[in-house]
């Protein structure tokens, strides 16, 4: 599995065998839990206002869906797909998103942690800096989110008239994770630039937030090029439109052949890996120039 | 005061020193920075910035050791390199044998950190909570753990504080809180920038006394920056000076002062106005009514001096005030200022063009 997690030396990196890799991730998920759970424990310490926020990002999300139901109430179908269909794309594309903002939400904060320098009190402590980030803020009140995106999956699948198959119901669960790991490819993406560019988490949050909602939609309904960019550049068209285009019996977009439905799993460990290499090269030049 | 208790509580320095060699070996290490500089609306100037240069130094195990400058002198960029947050541009770097660029989380076991200015406590959670969370991630024996902690605790007066959240404690009681979350771990070295920034006369005392016994007590080797010439005095019998990112000065406080011919000041209020105070070993450098100001050297010490003045003149209260650490180290260099003048006559020819100014945009790339 890809291995985003941080970087050491160049050399003790070519040095790293298997076991070793392992290891880190193993090391990696442990800083993650416990760092996790830190937070937890300290958003508990204002229960009110735990309970306010998740319920307020429950209803902000579920408004999000009432304006597709309104937009239906006028037309009956739009790009020629019908309301459970959308809805089927936008439950998908908010569990994808929602998993990934739950479990690596707060790496756009790194730009604020590089310029007030608290990022090298991350940098002292012996665990993989990539997993202290990514659990930075870990909030449960984003589950909000993603109970939202399964009760819209729910609605979506009372609604839909399909000839169900067991490959058709595994797609479902592959295609929520694979496409909560090419988000999480993004966030990671994101903060790696940040290394760069400390106030960019604005253009991160336009490919984060800006790509979820996007892919709510229909491809039908977008120009081709930006279907090609959502495609071949930013692949996240395979988080949702290509595998739904399967499980709804659509024509794939673009005219892709069938088998791109199924190839959401090895692009979001392509995108990971890349993730992680750029996360390697930003923790580097942030290392060599302190900035 | 305590002059003997401080040598005394110097481990390393005596003929064994470590037994390995050097604990933290300095060769040659350099930093340069690529500066950024914005001259217009997309045009950026770059300018290479030498925090710090061909910079070299030993300590050994158990030595206790003051590291000061002024701002942008270096400091922070050599305390990142020798904890593994920065990658030196060249030079050799060891501490405890590992290099810490390439085996960061290795060395972090073995390190402890303390940032003055920015807490590594939970802010919304009890103190013990942070604690708990260093227990775990550093994998530290429950034994070890509460063995280090009680002692933490009554050293530092914690007691009553583990139970309270980090944001209701007061400046000092944080200092306090993170310096014991750098020693649960057992670290063999405890790197410490500005602990006493900004506390009470009464926590800087809490925390100098703290850290004295653990040098003394626990062998630990500390380094520690600071901008209160006090801290040294009290813990240091070495001071190492370092600017534009060069080491302008490596031995004893007393050395220093020599070097710096630096003064001390003692401030004395009499029973009424009377013209200058006239004494061979001190001069009087400012008068208002019954207050004056008297400079001696900072060397000597004041008691005999304060006797003589008690003696002659009617002495109501007195002070005495420590010079203070950017001006002995521009005395020393024969410039006005930190951040005035070009070209200490020290150093700085090739390489580091506009020394003074490259210094501060290094510091503010780095801090």
């Amino acid at each position: 599995m890809a291995d985003p997690v941080d970087a050491t030396g160049p050399a003790v990196r070519a040095g790293l065998t298997r076991t070793e890799q392992r290891g880190r991730l193993r090391e990696g998920l442990r800083a993650y839990r416990l760092i996790a759970g830190m937070w937890i424990r300290s958003t508990m310490a204002y229960r009110t206002s735990f309970a306010l926020t998740t319920l307020g990002n429950f209803v902000a999300s579920a408004l999000d869906f009432v304006a597709i139901l309104l937009m239906f109430s006028r037309v009956d179908a739009l790009g020629g797909y019908r309301l459970p269909e959308v809805a089927f794309l936008y439950g998908l594309s908010t569990l994808s998103f929602g998993l990934a903002d739950l479990a690596i939400g707060s790496m756009d904060r790194l730009g604020r942690r590089v310029r007030d320098g608290t990022l090298d009190t991350l940098l002292v402590r012996p665990a993989p800096v990539l997993a202290q980030v990514a659990a930075d803020r870990f909030a449960l009140r984003r589950l909000g989110r993603v109970t939202q995106g399964l009760l819209v999956t729910g609605y979506a699948l009372a609604g839909l008239d399909l000839h169900w198959t067991p490959l058709k119901l595994l797609l479902m669960p592959v295609m929520a994770l694979s496409g909560g790991g090419i988000f999480c490819a993004v966030f990671v993406a994101g903060a790696a630039f940040q290394f760069a560019a400390q106030d960019a988490s604005e253009v991160q949050n336009a490919f984060t937030y800006g790509g979820t909602t996007l892919l709510q939609y229909p491809p039908t309904v977008f120009a081709t090029e930006l279907v090609r960019g959502v495609t071949y550049v930013l692949p996240l068209a395979f988080v949702n439109w290509l595998p739904a285009a399967y499980v709804l019996g659509r024509p794939y977009p673009l005219g892709l052949p069938g088998w791109t439905a199924f190839a959401s799993p090895l692009v979001a460990m392509v995108c990971c890996a890349l993730a992680g290499v750029a996360w390697r090269a930003g923790l580097r030049s942030y290392r060599s120039t302190g900035s | 005061m305590a002059r003997e208790e401080r040598y005394g509580g110097l481990a390393g320095d005596g003929p064994g020193g470590a037994p390995g060699g050097a604990f933290i070996e300095v060769d040659r290490v350099e930093k340069v920075f690529d500066v950024r500089k914005r001259t217009g609306f997309l045009r950026s100037e770059r300018r290479r910035v030498r925090a710090v240069d061909a910079l070299s130094f030993t300590v050994a195990r158990g030595e206790m050791v003051g590291y000061i400058g002024p701002n942008g002198a270096g400091k922070s960029t050599t305390i990142k390199m020798l904890t593994g947050i920065l990658t030196p541009t060249g030079g050799r770097l060891r501490v405890a044998g590992i290099d810490p660029a390439r085996e960061r989380t290795r060395l972090a076991q073995r390190i402890g950190v303390v940032f003055g200015q920015r807490t590594t406590l939970w802010w919304d959670l009890p103190l013990i909570d942070s604690y708990r969370l260093t227990h775990r991630m550093y994998r530290i024996p429950d034994a070890r753990y509460r063995e280090n902690l009680d002692r933490c605790v009554r050293l530092l007066e914690l007691g009553d504080l583990l139970d309270v959240p980090v944001r209701q404690l007061s400046l000092g009681q944080r200092m306090r809180g993170d310096i014991a979350a750098a020693l649960l771990h057992d670290p063999e070295v405890l790197y410490l920038d500005e602990p006493t920034i900004g506390l009470d006369v009464i926590s800087k005392a809490k925390v100098r006394e703290f850290l004295r016994e653990l040098n003394a007590e626990r062998g630990t080797t500390v380094l520690l920056t600071t901008h209160d010439l006090q801290d040294i005095e009290q813990l240091c019998s070495r001071v190492m000076v370092i600017d534009h990112g060069r080491m302008m000065y490596d031995g004893p406080l007393a050395g220093l002062h020599e070097a710096g011919e630096s003064e001390r000041t003692l401030v004395v209020d009499l029973e009424r106005e009377l013209p200058p105070i006239e004494l061979p070993s001190a001069r009087v450098v400012r008068v208002e009514g019954p207050r004056q100001w008297l400079a001696f050297p900072a060397g000597e010490s004041a008691a005999p001096l304060v006797a003589r003045i008690a003696e002659r003149y009617p002495l109501v209260d007195l002070s005495v005030r420590e010079p203070d650490i950017e001006a002995v180290i521009a005395r020393m260099y024969g410039r006005p200022g930190p951040g005035a003048a070009e070209g200490a006559p020290g150093g700085a020819p090739e390489g580091a063009e506009g020394a003074v100014s490259a210094g501060d945009a290094a510091e503010g790339a780095v801090s």
